[in-house]
């Protein structure tokens, strides 16, 4: 590790998340170990109830550990408090979901100015960096469409550009092409990819689907909350 | 900042219209009776007090029970006091003086503008000195009436300096001025002081034969109102039953069936003030039931919300929305819901205010009953909604930041 050419900008280590369920206790992680380096794009392969989701929102703040470390950035997140973590996923998380977790009750643009009203950008500024992210999505004509008004593949895309409002270090897709068909699923792909080389942009993605994980630099396997596998693609 | 969360509250309201319009129906009747209660209050002085026609403690005022609590006194009662009682109540003992008044509403015009506004008079001869110091009348300008101003009127301060001229007439009206009484013309022979009464400071007063012969009071040989001076205060309560007995027998009703009321001006007034407390009362009452059933329902709508939108909840925090940031917009969406039904009360609360001092006004032929809605009344009754919609907004607030955003994008999957 100590010879990796770039610092980790996410590092995981002996991550245990247990869920108390009544009487039962669910371990969904059981001593992960992951790190990422900055600009790396990792696929996260493995079977269903097998930890991924749960490793993803570690690692986006959306909740604690409850045991062992998590650098982001060089910082534990481990131990935060809600406010700080709410911080860190809106300036340096951009997530993208199976569902697309677009507001219904708002149009494209302004699902993509919405983070950027979280963390107070002006009306001015966010409106022209929401109409830029849109383009580059090639969804500027469908700026005032509401989800609903939009197809499975313009949401994710929707979505995608959302992630990137605020510039974030940090790129967490869980399974973003499963809701799409192949072919829908691979222009979303392009995107990431696009995002990934020209960007530079540090991408964790969680897959079912092998052709989709060849994407990354490196495919990590999950089985029962820890890595059992880890497999270089060449680029 | 708080203008982007108050948007997407609003839209999160418009997008669940017919909820939000059923939720705010107990805020919209409650604020609407706060506002016409307040607007009213003010009015409903007015005619109140307007009905305390004689003042001091060796006073008692006889009337005709009327149908209507708020019309002028003995105006509407469908069996009027006959003129001849003023001598037979004279002979009774301890009476010093009793005389017939008569009390109505007339329009008063100057310079081409008119008002409605009640008309009383006084009595002339000897008792016009009696009543004068009983009335403790003193004018600011101009002088008192006299046996011979057959042309002659008085006014309260309200024509002079008060309000009343400026929402009506162009300048104040001062003594020497000439005004149209029912179409008739009057001189202004003097304007009372301020008494800080609309009894006296809104009454056109003329003498009691000039009503008649003006036909401002019908001819019919009956007064409106009787004040009866005693000699011996002490013994008031007693010449007070001697007069009921009198009555009774005159206008041949049973004890405890009493069509006419004869009491002190501290009776009189007190028995208008339950009157009006329980009128307040009522409307009161009404107010809170309405607003604490607004108030829960907001908070169920609320809950209901925090429920529906849990999927929602998880998502804004996943994309940097801290717990405050969704206190905040479930607690303005609330407010909202509080407010926009406030300002559907007002506006019912206003129209219902004005709406019924129109149907006073035509039914009484006076103005009465006056509704008074200021700006502060709504701007204030806005501010309360809103908070009160807020108050019963918090709990789901407080529920809505606390979900775990895990948990809430997982939920809804
Ligand atoms: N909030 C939770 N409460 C209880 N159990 C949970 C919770 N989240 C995940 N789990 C459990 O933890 C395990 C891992 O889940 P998850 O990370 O969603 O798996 P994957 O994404 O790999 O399918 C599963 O057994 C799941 O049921
Ligand atoms: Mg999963």
């Amino acid at each position: 590790m100590a010879k990796k050419p770039n610092k980790p900008i996410i590092e995981l280590k002996d991550v245990w998340k247990i869920y108390q369920m009544g009487e039962v206790k669910v371990v969904a992680l059981s001593g992960l170990d992951l790190a990422v380096s900055k600009g790396e794009f990792v696929s996260i392969m493995g079977p269903s109830g097998s930890g991924k989701s749960t490793a993803m929102n570690m690692i986006g703040c959306l909740d604690i550990p409850t045991k062992g470390t998590i650098f982001l950035d060089g910082k534990d997140i481990s131990q935060m408090n809600e406010s700080d973590l709410a911080q860190i996923r809106g300036q340096k998380i951009g997530f993208i979901f199976q569902q697309f977790n677009l507001i219904p009750t708002l149009t494209a643009l302004e699902n993509i100015m919405l983070p950027m009203i979280f963390q107070g950008m002006p009306r001015d500024e966010r409106m022209a960096k929401a109409k830029k992210l849109l383009k580059m999505v090639e969804l500027d004509e469908r700026m005032d469409h509401k989800p609903n008004e939009l197809s499975g593949g313009q949401q994710q895309r929707v979505a995608i550009a959302r992630s990137l409002s605020n510039d974030p270090e940090v790129i967490l897709a869980d399974e973003p092409t499963g809701n799409l068909d192949s072919k829908t699923g691979n222009t979303v792909m392009d995107f990431l990819k696009k995002l990934h080389k020209e960007e530079g942009k540090t991408i964790v993605m969680v897959t079912h689907d092998e052709d989709v994980a060849k994407n990354a630099d490196r495919i990590e396997y999950l089985k029962d909350g820890k890595i059992v596998k880890v497999l270089k693609s060449g680029r | 900042m708080i203008s982007d969360y108050i948007s997407l509250s609003v839209r999160s309201l418009l997008k669940r219209r017919l909820r939000t319009y059923l939720t705010m129906i107990g805020i919209f009747i409650g604020i609407a009776a706060v506002v016409s209660l307040i607007g009213l209050g003010e009015g409903l002085r007015v005619a109140i007090t307007s009905q305390f026609g004689f003042l001091g403690t060796d006073v008692l005022s006889v009337q005709a029970a009327n149908i209507n609590f708020a019309g002028a006194p003995g105006q509407g009662a469908p069996n009027p006091l006959q003129e001849d009682l003023v001598d037979k109540i004279n002979k009774i003992n301890n009476v010093d003086r009793a005389f017939g008044r008569y009390i109505g509403s007339a329009t008063i015009e100057f310079r081409d503008k008119q008002k409605i506004e009640f008309i009383v008079s006084i009595p002339g001869g000897e008792d016009r000195r009696i009543f004068e110091r009983m009335m403790n009348l003193k004018t600011q300008d101009g002088r008192l009436l006299t046996d011979q101003d057959t042309r002659g009127a008085l006014l309260g301060s309200n024509y002079h300096t008060g309000t009343t001229y400026g929402a009506t007439f162009d300048r104040p009206i001062n003594a020497g001025d000439k005004v149209l009484i029912n179409d008739k013309q009057f001189t202004v022979v003097g304007i009372l002081e301020n008494k800080g009464s609309f009894i006296f400071d809104d009454a056109i007063m003329m003498n009691n034969d000039v009503m008649i012969t003006e036909g401002i009071k019908a001819d019919d040989g009956t007064v409106n109102i009787i004040g009866v001076k005693v000699k011996d205060v002490d013994q008031i309560e007693q010449t007070r039953l001697d007069i009921e007995k009198l009555l009774r027998k005159e206008r041949d009703v049973k004890e405890g069936e009493e069509d006419f009321t004869v009491q002190t001006p501290q009776q009189a007034l007190e028995s208008l003030n339950s009157t009006l407390f329980a009128v307040q009362l009522f409307v009161t009452i009404i107010a809170v039931i309405s607003l604490v059933v607004g108030g829960i329902g907001i908070m169920n709508t609320m809950y209901t919300a925090v429920l529906e939108r849990t999927k929602e909840i998880g998502i804004m925090k996943s994309i940097g929305a801290r717990n405050s940031t969704i206190f905040t917009l479930f607690f303005i969406e609330s407010g909202m819901m509080g407010m926009i039904g406030g300002l559907i009360g007002i506006g019912l609360g206003m129209s219902f205010a004005y709406g019924l001092s129109y149907i006073a006004g035509l039914a009484l032929g006076s103005d009465l009953i006056r509704a008074s809605i200021s700006i502060w009344l709504v701007l204030g009754a806005l501010a309360f909604s809103f908070f009160f919609g807020t108050i019963f907004g918090v709990l789901p607030a407080i529920r809505a930041s606390k979900l775990n955003p895990v948990d809430s994008l997982r939920g809804a999957k």
